[in-house]
């Protein structure tokens, strides 16, 4: 790792002006993603600057029937949450599937989803959900925030503070783990809302996705036959050493499909 | 150099390090608790494990100047009054470690779950233990480790 320097910030507008201060200065959450990567050399901040020491941003609320997670929270503290349970119990099952024990006391769902790895599971959530999320300027809807691999809508120096997700009727996280990794081969988050249909797919593609025409059919009907002639096409889908794309193609389907009789018993 | 105050198996100390230390750097070349071990370095093998304010987590994944303030346990801080913790105990009586390497990870996270009370049967165990690799491959001794560390930490504590 290379030398940097290194900055608590205390409240989130210090946070933006020290980082507008240096000349290549990065944001530190949980650092599982940040630490490795610095490790290995191929990220190489001059300045380092701490947003732990924020208060209250690692706060789970329920304002209404929104639940608000703030970004600093912890995968263990989404996953162990009462009210995370009992708002959507698919969103504390994803938390308390992402890496291991000791990833989830460090990880946060802040730093996961200003990170956007294709594999992350947090994003899934996110757009499966329809959760929006609060930033220290403005709100962004999930369906805008996902840009590409790695690559968000974010400002350099915008900071993720919370995470909103509204009520929905139903929902499921079903996985596909990396047995070695853990990362999502496939992750589809599946939710229902007044009949409305809504399926995120993340570890499939570069970035996370929403399948329209499963979507459109489990809308319209939501059975089994339904989609049985229904097909994501490969083409788009990532292929590497763990996977093929028409497998990862054919592991989505399969896992909507757990996921629609998840929902329907 | 940052200057950094920790509390480390109940004793308060002060230290400085450089902003780019992980915290089992530092608690092996500066403070010599060579228990806690490095292994893979990446975040994945679990041998640099210890407890942060109660929580397990991979030493070499954390800056240390992140740590000022916090309460560290390393496995060289388990024993009390120089008797064995019961989790040590059990690995002893269990075999659970054959070349040894993996164990004080092994053994921070085992009361990790212990304490949390997600030791309850060998498939949570193995879940449990899933951030933890051991190269000797003797995961069955392992678990048959924590099964008995847990009730003897059970039943010490009852």
């Amino acid at each position: 790792m290379y030398q940097f320097n290194f900055h608590k910030a205390d409240n989130l507008s210090t946070a933006v002006e020290l980082f507008n201060a240096f000349d290549e200065p990065m944001y530190i959450a949980g650092g599982h993603t940040l630490i490795p990567t610095m490790k290995q050399r191929l990220s190489a901040p001059s300045d380092v600057i701490d947003l732990a020491k924020i208060p209250d941003l690692d706060a789970i609320t329920l304002a209404g029937d929104t639940l608000q997670i703030g970004a600093m929270a912890t995968h263990a503290k989404v996953a162990a949450s009462s009210l995370v349970q009992g708002h959507c119990s698919a969103l504390a099952t994803l938390a308390e599937g992402i890496g291991d024990r000791q990833v989830r006391h460090r990880g946060t769902i802040g730093g996961s989803l200003a990170n956007n790895d294709p594999a992350a599971d947090y994003p899934a959530a996110v757009l499966g959900l329809g959760a929006q999320i609060v930033t220290d300027r403005r709100t962004i809807t999930a369906d805008t925030f996902f840009k590409a691999m790695f690559e968000t809508t974010l400002e350099p120096d915008e900071i993720i503070q919370t995470i909103h997700f509204p009520q929905v009727d139903q929902a499921v996280y079903l996985k596909f783990p990396n047995p070695a990794s853990r990362y999502a081969m496939v992750g589809v988050m599946l939710t229902r809302t007044a009949g409305e249909a809504r399926i995120a797919i993340t570890g499939a593609a570069a970035s996370v996705f929403r399948a329209a025409a499963f979507e459109e059919a489990l809308t319209a009907d939501f059975s089994l036959p339904a989609i049985d002639a229904v097909t994501l096409p490969a083409e788009t889908l990532n292929a590497d050493m763990h996977a093929s794309a028409e497998y990862r193609a054919h592991l989505c389907k399969v896992l909507i499909k757990r996921g629609v009789n998840a929902l329907s018993s | 150099m940052e200057t950094i105050e920790l509390k480390i198996n109940g004793r308060k100390r002060t230290l400085h390090c450089l902003p780019n230390a992980t915290l089992v750097e530092v608690l092996r070349d500066q403070l010599h608790l060579t228990g806690t071990h490095i292994g893979c370095d990446t975040t994945q093998c679990g041998a640099c494990t210890i407890h942060v304010d109660g929580d397990a987590v991979k030493a070499c994944t954390v800056l240390a100047v992140r740590s000022d303030g916090s309460e560290i346990t390393t496995i060289e801080g388990l024993a009390e009054n120089e008797a064995s913790h019961p989790m040590q105990k059990a690995f002893k009586a269990c075999h659970g470690l054959q070349c040894g390497f993996c164990t004080p990870g092994m053994i921070m996270s085992a009361v990790d779950l212990v304490n949390k009370g997600c030791a309850v049967d060998p498939a949570a165990i193995r879940e449990g233990l899933s951030g933890n690799i051991c190269r000797c491959t003797g995961y069955q001794n392992i678990v048959a480790a924590v099964l008995q560390g847990a009730s003897e930490m059970q039943e010490q504590s009852s």
